[in-house]
């Protein structure tokens, strides 16, 4: 599995989910994006959020790490049935990244991925390149973010 | 002072830098957020298509973030970002690099819907010490306007 064969549009995972709490988001905040409203409470309420949020590369790296998470599951469950499993080259990038709502202190995010697009790589023939929309969706079920991923995955046969 | 809208007009706002990233956090953003082996392993990264150990492209972007809050964000009346336009990961980030940020604004115009702030777009390019790219982002970010209801510093 996760060779570029292996996929087929429209797939579509429920990848996991993460609650945001108010010192993960602090600390994260800290390090890279130090804003007001990603570190205080009071600062927050009286953003545009209306209360302590998230940084948005708070949550696109929650994003990836569920992905992750997800691939191993998927791939100690593919090993254990004895089947050949790829292993993922790395992204070129991403684009049409949409922070629609603010993720506030307290707020679990439920994140699924559905494949977008699948093409063979000119450049490198033994890959081929697949696009995945990953969204997250707040415990109220509202859409909050929304990225289309991009990744170089392998091919069991050269194109 | 404040920066607000009409400080940020279209072309090169700055460069902004160096940051060192070290390997330890490398590994511990990695261990964290993105624990593949090519950003956690140097046997593995050797193998991989990046040839050695990289920091991940997230990581990349959230160093990019604190350059940017550094750089202008920190002093400026932003109200928040609604997204990214586009990412281009275009060479692997090393332990031990120094990076430089180039920022320039590609556009700036007035919101619609709320007529007292902008909305101003941003291309940030980050270079390591040999001055090769390693990522740009197409970036808007929501900032207060100064000849508006509320001043600058309201808003801050």
């Amino acid at each position: 599995m996760f060779f570029f064969e292996d996929f087929a549009l429209g797939q579509r995972r429920e990848i996991g989910s993460f609650t945001f709490t108010a010192e993960t988001i602090k600390i994260f905040a800290a390090q890279y994006d130090p804003q007001r409203f990603h570190l205080d409470e009071e600062e927050g309420r009286k953003s545009l959020f209306g209360g302590l949020a998230a940084s948005g590369w708070h949550v696109g790296s929650v994003c990836m790490k569920l992905l992750v998470a997800d691939g191993q599951r998927q791939t100690r469950e593919a090993l254990a049935r004895g089947e050949e499993v790829a292993t993922l080259g790395p992204s070129p990038g991403f684009r049409e990244l949409r922070w629609i709502k603010p993720v506030l202190a307290g707020d679990t995010i439920s994140f699924a991925s559905e494949l977008a697009s699948l093409r063979s790589s000119e450049s490198r023939p033994a890959w081929g390149i697949i696009e995945a929309r990953n969204t997250g969706t707040n415990q109220r079920g509202e859409l909050v973010f929304s990225i289309i991923a991009i990744a170089f995955v392998p091919r069991r046969k050269p194109a | 002072m404040t920066l607000t809208f009409e400080d940020l007009p279209p072309g090169r706002l700055g460069t902004f830098g160096p940051r060192r990233v070290t390997r330890e956090e490398i590994l511990a953003f990695a261990a964290e957020f993105d624990p593949q082996p090519m950003h956690l392993d140097e046997a593995a990264a050797q193998r991989s298509m990046l040839k050695g150990l990289s920091g991940s492209g997230w990581h990349l972007c959230s160093i990019m973030m604190r350059m940017m809050f550094d750089g202008f964000i920190g002093r400026t009346a932003s109200l928040g970002s609604p997204g990214v336009n586009e990412v281009r990961w275009l060479a692997p980030l090393r332990p031990g690099d120094d990076l430089m940020l180039e920022a320039d604004v590609v556009e700036a115009r007035v919101s619609k819907s709320r007529p007292e702030t902008g909305i101003v777009t941003f291309k940030c390019t980050a270079r390591n010490a040999s001055g090769q790219a390693l990522c740009e982002m197409i970036s808007p970010i929501i900032v207060m306007r100064r000849a508006s209801g509320g001043s600058a510093q309201e808003a801050s």
